[in-house]
């Protein structure tokens, strides 16, 4: 959820909000944020799932070095949804395994 | 119960800081109480005091000394404390009850008039408290001042509230 | 290629304050950073700082932060984000990939001011969506606005893991428990007293157990432990929870300085793995310096000084200062940076820093 208002920060500020698809959802984010964190704010937790037992996997680290939170964006894998802002129009896909390179046509 | 197993500073290791005023001193008036008990290395109270009543000097671990003749209890000592470590105590408020100048950094802000919880030390609650002034200017960067009065007896004991968040 | 005389890789508070002081002396100064914004972690940093008012104690991290970027943009300083340094090789180039270009920068000096990583925990049920790095916690409630649960148990009582609990707190967050597995709390007391006073219970001689949930974390197992750290059969105690917060430790990012062939030294105190350095800052590969986090794990304040000192010395070694100016520059630097290390806190790093520098001095 979002931090509207904060002791320390101030309310939010009016930040132009962008759609993005997520697993076929339309969900809301604040331009310019990372993936990451319009998917946290929307409630969603799990980004993929790992190769070999399909272990769910989400945020660790956030700032690019732990590669849990890696998604399929936009066809591209493992892109790391922690330091990627969000683009209005964007499809991210939970990611399954290593995902799939798929040739631009 | 102690500062480095619990968190919170003892009765006896409170007695011992030489941040905290003499028992004749509350008496007579409103009077900083710095809980302020480990040498780390940080003197904004020191500047922050217009009549000279906090003395740290060097090196800047020392931990600071409450003069309390040159004392005001203006409390403009609380909003600078990064440790928000000081507090402002007025045993003369009226017969009953006393003040304490606590700082607060949460929402919702109380608003005067207010009726909120008490919390010790441990954040039990030990009373009600009446909101008495709220003090929030830009010059305070967002640590709040809340005034609060108690009963005379939770007067060394309350140190932060509990406001209902609606 | 590229040319300039010095790159500094990391535009924290190390960073951004050596590349002020040497821009400041008149060095081309080229300030890489893999983010979109500078400032590393101070903008994180809600809470007032300590220390006094040449360390600008009692404002707050992010407006030090500000501070910072300012000076660094009227010195005049070349910065590039977005920009990741993949290399550093032995004539002193630096390979980068910046607008998803690959480029290189050949620099008379470098800096390396990278910081730290934050250390793992593993339990059974660590890597449930939910378990997270304190700096992670901190980068979504304080930057992003983001809170990534209700109810969250606070794993580590050192200054990190007690800010950041504070920090929950002012976001709405719960904090049902700070676990401690030392037999006292790591950080300032005035930071425990802070949470204690708003009824959060910080537990030592207490560990994480494990995390149970299904898909995510649900709930959190704690334990005690004996005088030598083994979990006590029968004393578990489960919490509910939605967020488990890792703070237990932080350790150099120093792959560079390990490709640059610098030599290092096992330094607990210091957080691990530290590159060897001598009173400017130098490494043991003539022309490479580190400042910060990289050179010892401590904090922002810590990081600016260095970052001067490093700036300074460079300053010095590309003949835009003279000697003598240096040296004054430097002693203001080091009495500082002394009056930090002072108290029971600081005395441990501060040992383990001049034993660093006495291994630094005798290359």
């Amino acid at each position: 959820m979002r931090v509207e208002d904060h002791p320390i920060l101030g309310k939010l500020e009016k930040r132009s909000i962008v759609e993005i698809e997520v697993d076929g959802e339309v969900i809301q984010a604040i331009a310019g944020e990372p993936i990451a964190a319009a998917l946290l704010a929307a409630g969603k937790g799990i980004f993929r799932y790992t190769r070999k037992l399909h272990e769910p996997r989400g945020v660790f680290c956030a700032i690019g070095r732990c590669t849990d939170c890696m998604m399929v964006v936009d066809g591209v894998p493992n892109v790391r949804t922690c330091v990627t802002p969000v683009k209005a129009g964007m499809k991210i896909q939970t990611q399954h395994g290593l995902g799939e390179f798929k040739e631009s046509s | 119960m102690t500062l480095e197993k619990d968190g919170v500073l003892s009765p006896e290791e409170l007695a011992e800081l030489p941040g905290m005023p003499s028992k004749e001193r509350l008496e007579q008036g409103a009077v900083a109480v710095i809980e302020c008990a480990q040498e780390i290395p940080c003197n904004p109270c020191e500047k922050a005091c217009p009549s000279g009543a906090i003395r740290v000097g060097e090196p800047i671990t020392n931990l600071p000394t409450l003069i309390e003749d040159k004392c005001t209890g203006c409390g403009l000592c609380i909003p600078l404390c990064p440790g928000l470590a000081i507090f402002v105590v007025d045993m003369t408020y009226s017969d009953q009850e006393a003040t304490v100048q606590l700082p607060y950094e949460f929402l919702p802000l109380p608003k005067r008039g207010e009726t909120v919880k008490a919390l010790d030390r441990e954040g039990r609650v030990v009373c009600p408290a009446r909101v008495v002034k709220v003090l929030n200017p830009k010059g305070f960067d967002h640590t709040a001042v809340i005034t609060i009065a108690v009963p005379k007896d939770q007067a060394m004991n309350v140190r932060n509230i509990a406001v209902d968040r609606r | 290629m590229r040319e300039t005389e010095l790159a500094i890789v990391g535009a924290g508070p190390a960073g951004l304050s050596a590349a002020i002081e040497a821009a400041s002396a008149g060095v081309q100064v080229t300030l890489i950073d893999e983010n979109q914004k500078p400032g590393g972690q101070l903008f994180k940093q809600i809470h007032k700082f300590f220390g006094s008012k040449e360390h600008y104690a009692a404002v707050r991290g992010f407006d030090i932060g500000a501070k910072l970027l300012d000076e660094v943009k009227r010195c005049g300083v070349e910065v590039m984000l977005d920009s990741v340094v993949w290399g550093i090789f032995s004539d002193h180039t630096l390979g980068i990939i910046h607008d998803q270009k690959n480029i290189r920068l050949k620099a008379d000096k470098i800096l390396l001011a990278t910081g730290a990583m934050e250390n793992a925990l593993a339990f059974p049920g660590w890597t449930l969506p939910g378990v997270m790095g304190a700096g992670a916690i901190q980068t979504l409630i304080n930057i992003h606005r983001v809170l990534p649960g209700k109810r969250v148990i606070m794993i580590g009582s050192g200054n990190v893991g007690l800010i950041v609990s504070y920090q929950l707190l002012q976001a709405g967050a719960q904090v049902v428990a700070v676990l401690e597995a030392a037999p006292k709390i790591g950080g300032y007391g005035v930071h425990a007293s802070k949470l204690r006073r708003c009824g959060v219970p910080i537990l030592t001689s207490t560990t994480i157990k494990e995390a149970r949930g299904k898909g995510k974390v649900e709930k959190a197992i704690a334990i005690k432990l004996d005088q030598d750290w083994r979990e006590i059969p029968g004393t578990e105690r489960e919490y509910d929870v939605d967020v488990i917060c890792l703070a237990v430790g932080l350790t150099p990012l120093s792959e560079l300085a390990w490709m640059a062939g610098c030599r290092f030294e096992y330094v607990p105190e210091l957080g691990g793995h530290v590159p060897i350095h001598d009173s400017n800052m130098e490494t043991t590969v003539p022309g490479i310096y580190v400042a910060g986090d990289l050179s010892g794990i401590e904090e922002a304040s810590t990081a600016m000084e260095e970052g001067k000192l490093a700036g300074i010395a460079i300053a010095e070694a590309l003949g835009y200062l003279s000697p003598e100016e240096a040296k004054n520059r430097k002693e203001a630097v080091s009495r500082r940076l002394d009056s930090f290390r002072t108290g029971p806190f600081g005395e441990a790093v501060k040992k383990a820093k001049e034993r660093l520098q006495r291994q630094g001095e005798a290359k």
